[in-house]
């Protein structure tokens, strides 16, 4: 497989939230605007990235039985990089994930990669990979992120675009689910006529 | 008093799946039909009591102590995978039938988020909760997870027999679903 396809098939074909499902709880919990989606996709996509390179480093060295508790204590330590790095660097950023930056351990994205990529392949074409995967829920998260501030706060990126204040409810809980359904409706259209 | 505010806060104010965004992944994955639902709820109650004080006993008198709260998130999912497994091992010896009726759920559950989002909300120091507290804050987060399900699979097995527009069958009309339902729970946010 050419590399420019691991990429893309990440990215596109098999589009972590659109297509495969996974990852719901921060795609829903954290993109209440557009800025706090690509953030909370940016760190899951660093995660995925280093986590998939280590695993694929050391997979010769980890016997089979126990590779799963192996990776996730892999996968936790770039989690809690990630998370003193986020509470040094950004402040406000990691007040508003809070609980869903060490959440990224128990994303499914991750683990499932590390199993059915990472596990198999070489370093360089896992890090692909985990970039391909990554930026595909970045852009999963920054959309919904986009519509929900659009629709919610009349804003994008925190720019006003729209008099007034828009429709609170997308901003809260239940626009969540509702966008994410309409999106995912879009997305199967748009892919079963291509 | 403050015990039933907790409790009431927990299961319908700050519902677990509807209003924190926590266990989306079970919520879809077993609410296809309300028998299975009640067995992945007994599971959840069971895991995420347990999971909850061990964690919370965990960071008070080792974490804590010896100043090394950054590896909190390392220990805590070990810990709650490696206590999925032995419940699993107690269960299958000690009640067969328990095992039987919660079995399939038992493993799916070190991937539900809701158990460890759980267990670090609980040793968050703003709420500088007691031990009880912890408790009972896991089980009614828990049976709040488990509210949320069910009513949830009752409303897919009638959604089976209606009649919807193509292209929004399946998941885009279970998502739209739980909005609706997360906006009806969104009502009881007066109360706390």
């Amino acid at each position: 497989m050419s590399k420019l396809k691991i990429f893309t098939k990440g990215f596109f074909a098999e589009n972590a939230v659109f297509v495969m499902l996974l990852g719901l709880c921060p795609t829903l919990g954290t993109t209440t605007s557009a800025l706090n989606g690509l953030g909370m996709g940016l760190a899951t996509t660093f995660v995925l990235v280093m986590s998939n390179v280590a695993v694929s480093l050391v997979k010769n060295l980890i016997p089979d039985k126990v590779r799963i508790p192996a990776f996730i204590v892999i996968i936790a330590t770039f989690v809690t990089i990630v998370e003193l790095s986020m509470q040094a660097y950004l402040p406000d950023l990691y007040a508003v994930l809070g609980l869903f930056i060490p959440l990224i351990v128990v994303n499914c994205i991750i683990l499932g990669r590390a199993e059915a990529f990472a596990s198999k392949n070489n370093a360089l074409d896992s890090a692909i990979d985990g970039l391909g995967m990554g930026l595909g829920f970045a852009m999963a998260l920054t959309m919904l992120g986009s519509i929900r501030e659009i629709l919610g706060s009349g804003s994008i990126f925190n720019m006003k675009i729209y008099q007034g204040d828009g429709a609170l409810v997308f901003v809260l809980a239940p626009g969540a689910f509702i966008v994410l359904g309409y999106l995912i409706a879009l997305v199967t259209k748009l892919t079963k006529k291509a | 008093m403050e015990y039933i505010l907790l409790i009431i806060s927990a299961i319908f104010v700050n519902n677990v799946v509807l209003a924190q965004f926590l266990g989306i992944c079970p919520f879809f994955g077993v609410s296809k039909q309300v028998e299975t639902a009640l067995g992945m709820t007994g599971a959840v109650i069971f895991v995420m009591t347990i999971a909850t004080v061990v964690t919370y006993l965990l960071q008070k008198y080792v974490l804590d102590v010896f100043g090394i709260q950054y590896m909190q998130t390392i220990t805590f999912i070990l810990i709650i995978a490696s206590l999925v497994q032995l419940v699993e091992i107690i269960l299958k010896k000690v009640s067969p039938a328990l095992f039987q009726a919660l079995g399939i759920f038992l493993p799916l559950i070190t991937t539900n988020c809701a158990v460890l989002g759980v267990a670090i909300l609980a040793v968050r120091p703003d709420y500088n909760f007691s031990l009880l507290q912890s408790t009972i804050f896991a089980m009614s987060t828990a049976i709040g997870f488990g509210l949320a399900l069910v009513l949830f699979a009752g409303l897919r097995e009638h959604m089976e027999l209606a009649d919807i527009p193509e292209g929004m069958k399946g998941v885009p009309i279970a998502f739209i679903t739980a909005g609706l339902l997360a906006l009806a729970f969104m009502g009881f946010s007066g109360i706390a």
